[in-house]
């Protein structure tokens, strides 16, 4: 039981991620809606790497899948992968400047966009907008907001 | 004790970083695999369908409540002129149905003389949209009926005015709808002033079919009105799809550039209707001839 401390706030912000990721919204603030489960994975995994794991990011993955209508394994992929680093590098990442610790988010959302990219085309190769790169800045940009919304969530757990 | 318990998890032993990304990644490429050419993880999704779908239903929530709300307060009389506008369109439809009944049973008649089968007549669901936001780059849609209510991939998808799409996955409480303007949705389609048969796909644009697979010298012209021609077996025969808005021959192109408008209001309607078309054919031999093989099999024994 003490493993899943805490485990229900991760859960909440998740589906409130979720929420957010598909929440109606005309087409051009859809467009560069970011991935803001991915984002509060990787605040998790960086702020309690003991307790948000690959595996963990790889079963969210599968729920993203069902919720985008998506082939099982590709967003569970992507996730997975940037889960990986975040926890191979989280000891550096969290003595990195507000700066560089974006920039490294900027390139975890360009890797996950990518590896989506990746498996789109290879069901169904189709000409693209530029704009399927957009949510990757605009993620960049939601990060420091991410950052303080989930760690006030985090430390108001202590407090209690 | 949970400073006890974290300290327990920093050394816990276990599979190393590493193993576990490569489990996760032969499990997600295996996933893919899988699911690209089979059904089989069709039970998996409809499991995990029943974590997502109280998410899906939680962010319509709000425009459900809008548009309730919206009803409750809108006046009086508006109300009744509504009702009377809808009962005057319910009494000349019905009239026009007074008079397809006869029509449908005379073409079935008809189509038993050519030795045609025929298909019957077709069952409707009404499904609400979901007001939820999918990846902008598809034309998929959610509605609120799933396989509780047996609905099942490849059915055709309608609205008052003509073809929205097909279903092309089913959850327990909701389903995926494709738009017929998707790029990766085709649909046959005829031409309805002389029956030019010819395939419309999507062009990604809400309001926009393109008709690329039809010579410069084709008998098309704007204003025709395409409907389904029942090919594919996936749509019944006789839907109204598109109108042709443009028609620019390219002399120095194999085909002929041409697009539509979708008859259906693709982004405007919250209610669309899903078919279900019976597939039992009209027996093709008339009843005499049935009659005298019956009277020929006793004698062959």
């Amino acid at each position: 039981m003490n493993n899943y401390y805490g485990f229900g706030r991760i859960i909440l912000t998740i589906v409130l991620a979720m929420c957010l990721r598909i929440a109606p919204m005309p087409d051009m603030m859809a467009a560069i809606n970011p991935d803001w489960v991915l984002l509060s994975l990787i605040y998790w995994s960086l702020a309690m790497p003991e307790r948000v794991g690959i595996f963990h990011a790889w079963a969210f993955g599968l729920l993203t899948d069902v919720l985008m209508g998506k082939l099982f394994g590709q967003y569970a992929l992507a996730y997975s992968l940037v889960i990986y680093l975040c926890l191979k590098l989280h000891k550096r990442l969290r003595q990195y400047p507000l700066i560089q610790q974006g920039l490294f988010i900027f390139f975890c959302l360009l890797l996950s966009q990518l590896l989506l990219f990746w498996i789109k085309n290879l069901q169904h190769p189709s000409q693209l907008h530029p704009s399927f790169w957009l949510p990757v800045i605009t993620g960049t940009l939601c990060w420091p907001l991410v950052y303080t919304m989930l760690r006030f969530i985090r430390l108001s757990r202590r407090a209690k | 004790m949970p400073r006890k318990s974290a300290i327990k998890l920093l050394f816990a032993t276990g599979p190393s970083i590493n193993t576990r990304l490569l489990v996760a990644v032969i499990a997600s490429i295996a996933l893919l695999a899988t699911e690209q050419t089979s059904i089989r993880l069709d039970p998996l999704r409809a499991t995990l369908s029943f974590f997502i779908d109280p998410i899906k239903y939680l962010v319509n929530l709000p425009s459900t409540l809008i548009e309730q709300t919206s009803d409750s307060i809108s006046s009086y009389t508006a109300l009744k002129k509504e009702n009377e506008r809808l009962r005057e369109e319910q009494l000349i439809q019905q009239t026009r149905l007074l008079k397809f009944a006869a029509l449908e049973k005379e073409n079935i008649r008809l189509r038993a003389l050519l030795e045609n089968s025929f298909k019957l007549g077709e069952q409707v669901l009404v499904a609400e949209l979901l007001s939820i936001n999918m990846d902008p780059y598809e034309h998929i849609v959610q509605v609120n009926k799933g396989t509780r209510f047996g609905v099942h991939p490849q059915q055709p998808v309608l609205d008052a005015n003509g073809v929205v799409g097909q279903v092309i996955r089913s959850l327990p409480l909701s389903s995926e709808i494709m738009l017929i303007t998707d790029p990766n949705h085709a649909i046959p389609v005829q031409v309805n002033r002389n029956g030019l048969l010819t395939i419309a796909v999507g062009s990604g644009q809400m309001n926009r079919l393109n008709l690329p697979y039809l010579p410069n010298n084709a008998d098309i012209q704007p204003g025709d009105l395409l409907i389904t021609s029942g090919l594919g077996g996936t749509f019944p025969q006789g839907y109204p799809v598109a109108v042709v808005d443009e028609f620019t021959p390219e002399p120095n192109k194999p085909f002929a550039s041409i697009t539509a408008t979708p008859k259906a209001m693709l982004n405007r309607n919250r209610e669309l209707m899903i078919v279900w078309s019976n597939t039992t054919p009209i027996p093709l031999t008339s009843p005499q001839k049935a009659n005298d093989k019956k009277t020929e099999t006793p004698a062959d024994e």
